[in-house]
């Protein structure tokens, strides 16, 4: 398949071949349902070969069942080529320096009218030429990182990411912004929480949960919020800032080792569990909800640690579950499990012999809890002592993500189960807390009074 | 000279003349149970709601990398767009925080059965499109549409109008208000499928506009399938004239308006196109239009002029704009009551959200709000010359900028004739401005959908259950020996169908059927019985009993009545109300007793007291028995009273 006939085969990509026309060719199509004009538009790659997809001059794209053509005419050819406008972007030595770093999701675009692909806009003259308003805040620089959908992000990109960072804090940038795809932008955010530690300057991830070629997408506010926070504010952690309301209101700063994301599709999807967010943050204001953040400091330290041992895993316990699963992870060479454990942090009786035998095996074993809110606590009955006593820890009430990639960190530093098991509990960047406050967790149950006559009274 | 001509005043060949030509867009909500890509219940509009979601609308690039106009106006605008959400009717899907569902199939057919009556080429492929709306009316910021047929056309006069399209799409929030920087919409309508039907530009008189869209009204109808009452059906109209522009007024409700609106649509056109002459004349373009701007709030900082010196207590500017050599051409009459300062007040009202009227003034006003001497001074701020005029705005910093800007922007579109724009219809005939036109560029497609293959047996299948066009109706129910005012109800009735099949499959008298079905069902809904949700199948059922003499016509109202409040079957109702009917024996005995009540009725003309008794008779049996039987068997009764008597 050449480029010509770009995404067509089979008995489509036959038919254009035969009649001598090609992806942009202008063309009149007779069939047995009556004549269609437009242009051949490129076809989806996992779209079927019975049809050729044509833009109509009312804009509308339709296809054409290749079996009922009867006749294909070029009348003309009209190729497309996409280009970002780029503007420079505005420098102001009164204003701080971001560093802008991307990884791969696209927190700003640019849309291809004709096919509906969206163009990255990236570098600062292709952002100042989409989001304005950033100029407003910063003099701001980018680098591309990575081109990777979120879910193909691992310890080679996090690891990439984490010295990059090193690098710009060295040479005394004011703030950094990452952009990331959403779905495991609280996977990077944990494990870079532990690997960059004692940041001068805040690093806040950002991105979008409705593409930027909509209008109503919430990328540019959220990049607009998560650069003024890399710029202005005080809190030198690692973040996220993501929508608060699905209405466009504010972004919350949560804290990369306590967020995680809770809905499929919801703008506001980004929650810290068990606690509260560091701040809110919109482009008027920063208004921190707690105090017990790290500050912005005017030095250029930095800890950066990349230590990554990849064979860890996370096993989330179900009814039934039997010993194999735990098994096969100890045969091919696993050296730490995550168990994401019923209730208080349980699994069932016929998993202990497999517990034992990997604890036999020298492999860590952590305990964590997939109602995700809430601690570890193995003593309230007997299967929890149980299970401790077959080597199982409690990790407390880490998130099991975070507790994964905590895992994989430690492990990269040694091999010492005793030590591995002191790091994995001394906090290092708020993943334990010591007490989950009362309104740490809150899912409000909707079609009770109270809380309808709490959700019509706010904007959701 | 521009002229004003009321609607009326013209014969067709005068349009001809103009070069008068219009099309429609004609949007006509379906019967379905749920909405267009979710699975939200479709139909009931509410006034109350549960929730408040707030977004703002960003214009995203285009192809150019240039923003589209109506997504930059719209930008300007800077409004906030509060939507309103009903638990019963709205889902995450409509306020765009989940992907779409399936496509609804019911709802395809529908569409489908309707581009094949349009006589549409089928498309092989659905491609879902978005098409960009920025003025907050769909939350995602776009609607889903696709497009079943092309190239369709209907029947009219001795010539055919051609389709341009058929489309499927989900409707647009209502909105509620629209005030300041604030607007409001209810989020019940949003997503309910509904058709979309595009005319070329065919029609060449404001007459043949309404006529074509009462045909193409009829044919939705006729597939008994589609929403009716206020705002179901909903059309946009395009006008243009020689030399003009195509200009779409938007959201026409009630077909009757179209003649006058697109009248006055081309009178405003013709009469853009002798201003656009003048300026040439003067030697003013858009892009050598001269102007001058002034803070004049100090000058006018002792006005009598109310609005203004509300203004200066709020702390807003006042802002002057200088337009040089525009003597007499603000005040150019475009239609009734409206001139050029008119388009450009509504240009202030909308981009620059200065809705409290008046927004501005101007210095060739007839009966000026000003002083001279405050004139003077404002010109002297200005420092105009002879042939220049000032218009003067208010608000507060931002929005005074942007109606500053918008003032100079619209003169100066006078130089080139007729804005592109879509306007706002309203009931006298005139319009208003809405937005600009949109680009072409406003369409691409819609990720987050997969093509919908239409396969040949599909459309097979729904050819083989296609109603009767309104054209074929209306020939076959003369032959039928309908009256015309029965076949004009008949033929956008949703239950025509079902009176064709009735006509088909059972031995009863079309008018009958056609009364039972149009008008006497008409006549009860007015009354207050939801005869409208009976369904088709158990009205066929008591037509097919009718036949069989389980009743008498004369107890059609009633069964109806109880079918459609208690919600029984005919069978039932019939019962309930007590009419098996009654055989000879029993006719014959309660005929004898009201005679025999009656003997002492001594009327001269026995004519008179049989249709008397009669009456008492039918009254008292209630349909029990038909009025043939009646009237035979009291006319032997009386018969044989009358020969025991002598």
């Amino acid at each position: 398949m050449s480029d010509m006939h770009k995404g067509y085969r089979g008995e489509a990509l036959s038919l254009l071949k035969e009649h001598g026309v090609r992806v942009w060719s202008d063309v009149e199509v007779q069939t047995t349902r009556g004549a269609f004009k437009g242009i051949i538009l490129p076809r989806s790659e996992t779209a079927d070969d019975r049809h050729i997809v044509l833009k109509l001059r009312n804009g509308y794209n339709v296809g054409i069942t290749v079996p009922t053509i009867t006749s294909i005419r070029e009348i003309g050819y009209k190729e497309a080529h996409y280009k970002i406008p780029e503007k420079e972007f505005p420098y102001d030595p009164e204003k701080p320096r971001v560093k802008l770093f991307g990884t791969g999701g696209t927190i700003a675009s640019r849309l291809d009218y004709r096919t509906g692909a969206v163009i990255p806009a990236f570098t600062p003259g292709e952002l100042y030429g989409s989001v304005p308003e950033l100029a407003d805040i910063c003099n701001l620089e980018t680098e591309k990182l990575y081109g990777v959908f979120s879910e193909n992000m691992g310890p080679e990109q996090w690891i990439g990411t984490a010295k990059a960072i090193g690098r710009e804090i060295e040479k005394g940038v004011q703030g950094i912004v990452i952009g990331h795809g959403t779905d495991t932008m609280h996977h990077t955010a944990a494990i870079l929480s532990f690997m960059v530690q004692d940041s001068p300057v805040p690093i806040v991830m950002v991105g979008s949960q409705r593409s930027s070629d909509r209008p109503s997408s919430d990328a540019a506010l959220n990049l607009i919020n998560a650069t003024k926070t890399a710029a202005e504010s005080d809190i030198a952690e690692v973040m996220i800032c993501m929508f608060g309301p699905t209405s466009d209101q504010y972004d919350l700063l949560h804290r990369g080792t306590r967020v995680r994301k809770m809905h499929s599709s919801y703008r506001s999807t980004f929650r810290t569990i068990g606690d509260i967010p560091i701040a809110m943050v919109s482009r008027d204001w920063i208004i921190p909800l707690r105090d017990d953040y790290k500050r912005r400091r005017s030095d250029r330290n930095v800890n950066i640690n990349t230590a990554f041992e990849e064979k860890v895993s996370i096993v989330y316990y179900y009814p039934n579950m039997k010993p194999d699963i735990i098994d096969s992870l100890v045969d091919n060479g696993y050296r730490g499990i995550i168990i994401a454990g019923t209730g208080l942090g349980h699994v069932n009786k016929p998993l202990y012999p497999a517990l034992r035998r990997a604890a036999e095996k020298g492999i860590a074993v952590f305990m964590t809890v997939q109602t995700l809110w809430g601690y570890v606590q193995m003593y309230v009955y007997d299967t929890g002592r149980d299970i401790m006593e077959l080597g199982a820890v409690p990790a407390s009430n880490m998130l099991p993500e975070v507790a994964y990639v905590k895992l994989g960190w430690a492990l990269g530093q040694t091999a010492d189960l005793e030590k591995v098991k002191e790091i994995m509990l001394t906090p290092v960047a708020g993943e334990i807390t010591e007490r989950e406050p009362h309104n740490g967790y809150l899912i409000y149950q909707g079609g009770i009074p109270e809380v309808e006559r709490f959700v019509s009274s706010y904007w959701k | 000279m521009p002229r004003i001509v009321d609607y009326g005043e013209l014969k067709e060949r005068d349009y001809l003349e103009i070069g008068f030509r219009s099309g429609l867009e004609i949007h006509q909500q379906i019967t379905t149970e749920k909405k267009l890509f979710c699975r939200c219940p479709a139909g009931d509009y509410y006034e109350d709601y549960h929730a408040e979601v707030l977004r703002h609308m960003r214009p995203t690039l285009s192809e150019l990398g240039e923003y589209d106009g109506t997504a930059l106006m719209e930008f300007k605008t800077r409004k906030e767009i509060v939507y309103q959400l009903h638990r019963a009717n709205v889902c995450t899907y409509e306020m765009d925080d989940t992907p779409p569902f399936e496509l609804n199939q019911e709802a395809l057919d529908i569409a489908l059965e309707v581009a094949l009556l349009l006589n549409c080429n089928i498309v092989g492929e659905l491609h879902i499109s978005r098409k960009q709306y920025l003025d907050g009316s769909i939350p995602a910021g776009f609607q889903r549409t696709t497009i079943l047929g092309t190239d369709g056309w209907v029947p009219y006069k001795e010539r055919k109008i051609n389709i341009r399209q058929l489309g499927l799409e989900e409707d647009a929030c209502r909105q509620v208000s629209d005030r300041g920087h604030r607007r409001v919409y209810k989020t019940d309508r949003l997503s309910i499928p509904l058709i979309e039907t595009v005319t070329y530009p065919d029609m060449r008189a404001p007459r043949e506009v309404a006529e074509v869209a009462e045909l193409l009204r009829e044919l939705a109808r006729s597939t008994g399938k589609v929403r009716t009452g206020i705002g179901r059906a909903r059309q946009d109209v395009n006008v243009s004239v020689e030399g003009g522009t195509r200009v779409e007024i938007k959201g026409v409700h009630r077909i009757p308006y179209i003649p006058r609106l697109t009248h006055f649509e081309a009178l405003r056109q013709w009469n853009l196109l002798e201003l656009r002459d003048e300026m040439r004349k003067r030697g003013v373009t858009k892009e050598t239009i001269k102007s001058a701007v002034a803070d004049v709030a100090a000058t006018l900082k002792s006005t009598c002029f109310q609005p203004i010196r509300q203004a200066l207590d709020r702390g807003w500017r006042v802002m002057a704009v200088g337009l040089a050599e525009f003597k007499g051409l603000l005040t150019f009459p475009l239609q009734p009551a409206r001139d050029l300062a008119s388009e450009i007040s509504d240009r202030v009202r909308v981009i620059a959200c200065l809705d409290e009227l008046p927004n501005i003034i101007h210095s060739e006003m007839k009966d000026s709000p000003l002083s001279s001497s405050e004139w003077r001074e404002v010109s002297a701020a200005l420092g105009l010359r002879k042939n220049d005029v000032s218009v003067i705005v208010w608000g507060d910093p931002r929005d005074s900028e942007t109606a500053v800007g918008e003032i100079i922007i619209r003169a100066g579109e006078a130089a080139d004739g007729i804005p592109n724009e879509t306007r706002q219809a309203f009931p006298s005939g005139i319009n208003g401005f809405e937005r600009i036109l949109p680009g072409p560029d406003r369409m691409y497609p819609d990720t987050d959908m997969p093509p919908v293959p239409l396969a040949g047996e599909r459309i097979e299948r729904v050819k083989g259950r296609l109603p009767l066009t309104p054209w074929e109706r209306r020939e076959r129910y003369r032959k039928l020996g309908l009256s015309r005012e029965i076949i004009k109800d008949l033929v956008i009735n949703h239950r025509a169908g079902l009176f064709e099949k009735a006509v088909e499959s059972l031995p009863i008298k079309p008018s009958l059927a056609a009364v039972v079905l149009s008008q006497m069902m008409k006549h009860l809904q007015r009354k207050g019985f939801p005869v409208s949700r009976l369904k088709d199948d158990f009205l066929f059922d008591l037509l097919r009993l009718y036949v069989r003499g389980e009743f008498a016509r004369e107890a059609f109202p009633d069964i109806l009545k109880t079918m459609s409040v208690d919600g029984k079957k005919p069978q039932e109702a019939i019962h309930e109300l007590g009419l098996s009917p009654l055989d000879e024996e029993d006719v014959g005995e309660i005929v004898t007793g009201v005679v025999s009540v009656y003997r002492s009725l001594q009327p001269r003309d026995p004519d008179k007291k049989f249709r008397h008794l009669m009456g008492v008779l039918m009254a008292s049996l209630r349909g029990r028995a038909s009025g043939e039987k009646v009237a035979s068997v009291l006319g032997k009764a009386m018969a044989g009273k009358e020969k025991g008597q002598s």
